[in-house]
């Protein structure tokens, strides 16, 4: 046994080698990206392990891996099982040998994230069991018995995190590394692996038929447990239980919901020894529904009569909030305190240097007034700059793009898209946008990483996750594919060459493509790529401010004149923009 | 409730908190304690205000309760201002006497608080201010200012400074050692036992 300080997704990697995995893919997604970028750079690795392009392939390639026998793990954010829900579907029918847990984290109050929608649901639509850890500590156990309940019951298994599982921390206790040397091998079984109707339908009611036995499993697991002490109880899940526990008054009964589906009769049977329960827990109603469906007359106090709130993350706060209003808790502990008013805010911007403030600069300069569909990555911070002005899932950005086109809309249509997005489901899009004839430019800004969720490779980087050189996809051959006629790549940095190749494009009709291509910034300073800083000749600055509002953390401005501080990553853009010369690379005149 | 120790660690995106906050937990475990936290990852990391939280004997949550929290270390004024209601009445807070103006006071034409403005509302709390950058530039390398706050917070701190230093010492790139060490400790001297 070890103790360690650890971050939930670092724990829960251990967890899953502890657990000796075999096959891990996954597509990074915040807040589940580093149980992959643990495992993949772990020196004493044995599994295999891919980024792959999005979440629907992961999983058909993990649930392959289970069927061969080997232990498989599966990783996304919530909204990545929206992608992969197709063959998360029908993988509960298929089932599995080897136990594949899919990693689906949730993100209450979408800290990183365009929604706020529930795994559990998934888990309940497909029939699949779901455990919901409570602590860093529990995350880690409970991996361990989701490889174990997937090999009992055949099924995967959806593990579900949240933002304050997934990147909090705490100490570990850790049990020792399994080097698993399992070999996979596919035993043909038609009747399992080919769903024809004739297969399908017997398959579907052996699912039905394993739900008793795994409601029951659980229980026993000690998952959902409860504590019998008064007259009134609390029943929650996940992360919520851990603040009702630091809460919970003497005299009070509570259950802890961590796996699903839930017991009815047991749960009837507790409800029912109440004069009042209160459900908490975050995201949607997912215990209070089957609460309410076996409590009778007993009285449910939850989100669905405004007890609880069904949208952002609870906290200790907010815990004691509710249990003040549901009458658990006479007075609430905290005070409400408030923060100080009207301090400017400081929201996540594009690092100083970013390739995509340059592009958006010359798309805004060329398409004045231009619709601009976006997408999602560190460039969705482009909404800043005027040039994001949709955002709804990944790849989204071509199809809104083609979608606007068709409408009537008569001003110009500019997408931009991160080439790891493209790459995850962009291609379908433009390929659907040329073949219906769209009139549309298409921008892809092209950082060859994928770089919000942490700098993970992915098929237009040349190496694989765990570092291995590979052919590198050509965007411009994919996009030539497609049957693009314009296709051209410009260096951001350069505003004029870019420019130029823009307002070329803006004169041709049907789909057209400009690659923008430059290094993250980030990855240039971990690759020690050197360029000198600029700086402003204050003799020569007339504090116009044009550098100033191409709103780069670089460029300051006090006593009516421009300053660079030391940010600045030498990409030139404010020198090229700026009227009247007066910024210049240091040391030079 | 829950008798834990509650740090608020806040900067900007970049600045080193995640580093301090794992110092803080190998302490812990130096200390055989235990101890949870909570930080901030993914996008708003991007050069945007960030936090971690850090509950020494902390059982239940990671996340501190505005209110709650028995010291706050900033490595920005503004951002000290910022977080400044997460402080218990009457608990230490340690500043790193440096700001950085937001982009949005540029593009959105806001007027910020000047420094002056911040450090008088700062002196309302048990304020301990110190020029983290220059005593970092002094040890040997600007990038040890996290270590450098750490020292000036340890005094302030239910934990034993030998423990802090030996988590610096295993936490921190092993060729900077000896600078971190020296940040601590000139930290350590700067905050007093305020």
């Amino acid at each position: 046994m070890e103790r360690k300080y650890l971050l939930g997704n670092e724990a829960i990697a251990h967890a899953c080698i502890e657990s000796g995995v075999d096959f891990v893919s996954g597509y990074p997604g915040t807040p589940s990206s580093e149980v992959i970028d643990t495992l993949r750079t772990r020196p004493d690795r044995t599994a295999y392990v891919e980024w792959s392009v999005n979440e629907k392939v992961a999983l058909e390639n993990a649930l392959a891996a289970a069927w061969c026998g080997v232990r498989a793990l599966c990783t996304m954010k919530h909204v990545g099982l929206n992608v992969a829900a197709d063959p998360l579907m029908t993988s509960a029918y298929t089932g599995v040998t080897g136990g594949l847990v899919i990693m689906s984290a949730d993100d209450p109050f979408a800290h990183s994230s365009q929604n706020e929608q529930d795994s559990r649901c998934y888990a309940h639509f497909a029939r699949v069991p779901c455990l919901d850890p409570a602590s860093v500590q529990e995350a880690h156990d409970m991996i361990k018995d989701a490889f174990l309940l997937s090999e009992e019951f055949g099924l995967p298994v959806i593990f579900r995190p949240t933002t304050r599982i997934c990147h909090s921390k705490g100490d570990v206790e850790l049990g020792p590394a399994v080097m698993s040397a399992r070999k996979g091998e596919f035993h043909k079984d038609p009747r399992q692996y080919v769903v024809i109707p004739a297969h399908t339908r017997i398959l579907h009611k052996k699912l039905n038929e394993k739900q008793a036995a795994i409601r029951k499993r659980l229980v026993e697991k000690g998952y959902n447990r409860f504590e019998i002490r008064g007259k009134t109880a609390i029943i929650a899940s996940g992360i919520a239980l851990s603040y009702v526990q630091e809460l919970l008054p003497a005299g009070v009964s509570f259950m802890k919901i961590g796996a699903y589906p839930i017991d009815e009769v047991w749960l009837g049977d507790f409800v029912g020894k109440h004069e009042k329960v209160l459900v908490i827990e975050e995201l949607a109603p997912e215990v209070e529904e089957c609460v309410r469906q076996v409590a009778g007359c007993v009285p449910v106090l939850g989100k669905k009569n405004g007890y609880a709130p069904y949208e952002g993350e609870l906290s200790l706060a907010a815990v004691a909030a509710i249990m003040e209003k549901a009458g658990f808790l006479k007075k609430n502990p905290f005070p409400r305190v408030s923060p100080v008013q009207d301090l400017p805010p400081r929201p996540p911007i594009l690092c100083s240097g970013c390739l995509h403030r340059g592009m958006y600069y010359a798309i805004k300069k060329v398409f004045k007034d231009a619709v601009y569909p976006s997408d999602i990555g560190c460039y969705t911070l482009g909404l800043q700059l005027g040039t994001v002005d949709t955002c709804i899932c990944m790849g989204a950005s071509i199809t809104v793009a083609s979608g606007i086109a068709h409408s009537g809309e008569p001003r110009d249509v500019v997408c931009s898209i991160g080439d790891s997005t493209f790459l995850h489901s962009g291609i379908q899009g433009l390929m659907n946008a040329v073949y219906n004839g769209a009139d549309m430019v298409v921008v892809i800004l092209d950082n060859r990483i994928t770089a919000m969720t942490g700098h993970q490779p992915n098929p237009n980087t040349g190496a694989t996750a765990c570092g291995v050189e590979t052919p590198a996809v050509s965007l411009d051959a994919v996009c030539r594919a497609c049957g693009v006629m314009f296709v051209e790549t410009v260096d951001p940095y350069d505003i004029t060459g870019t420019v130029n190749v823009l307002q070329e494009a803006k004169k041709r009709k049907g789909v057209r493509v400009v690659i923008a291509r430059q290094m993250c910034v980030i990855s240039a300073r971990r690759a020690s790529v050197k360029r000198g800083r600029y700086l402003v000749d204050p003799e020569a600055c007339t504090g116009c401010g044009t550098c100033v509002r191409f709103g780069c953390p670089a460029i300051e401005f006090s006593d009516e004149k421009a300053h660079i501080n030391d940010l600045c990553s030498g990409c030139s853009v404010c020198a090229q923009l700026c009227p009247v010369g007066a910024i210049g690379r240091e040391g030079k005149k | 409730m829950s008798g834990s120790f509650d740090i608020l660690i806040v900067g900007i995106g970049g600045q080193g908190t995640i580093l301090a906050s794992n110092i803080l937990g190998e302490a812990c475990l130096i200390e055989n304690r235990h101890v949870m936290g909570a930080e901030t990852h993914g996008m708003a990391q991007r050069g945007g205000s960030v936090e971690s939280h850090i509950r020494i004997g902390g059982e239940f949550g990671p996340l501190i309760t505005p209110g709650q929290a028995d010291l706050l270390i900033s490595f920005d004024l503004l951002e000290a201002l910022r977080y400044s209601h997460y402080l218990k009445p009457g608990a230490k807070m340690v500043v790193n006497n440096h700001l950085v103006l937001p982009t949005s006071v540029y593009t959105q034409k806001l007027t910020p608080p000047s420094e002056t403005e911040i450090i008088a509302a700062l002196k309302e709390y048990n304020l301990c201010l110190l020029d983290a950058d220059s005593l970092a530039a002094d040890a040997g390398s600007p990038l040890s200012a996290n270590v450098v706050m750490l020292g000036a917070a340890s005094s302030a701190m239910p934990m034993k400074p030998e423990s802090l230093l030996e988590a610096v010492r295993r936490l921190v790139p092993k060729k900077t050692i000896e600078i971190n060490v020296k940040a601590f400790e000139s930290g350590r001297k700067a905050g007093g036992t305020f």
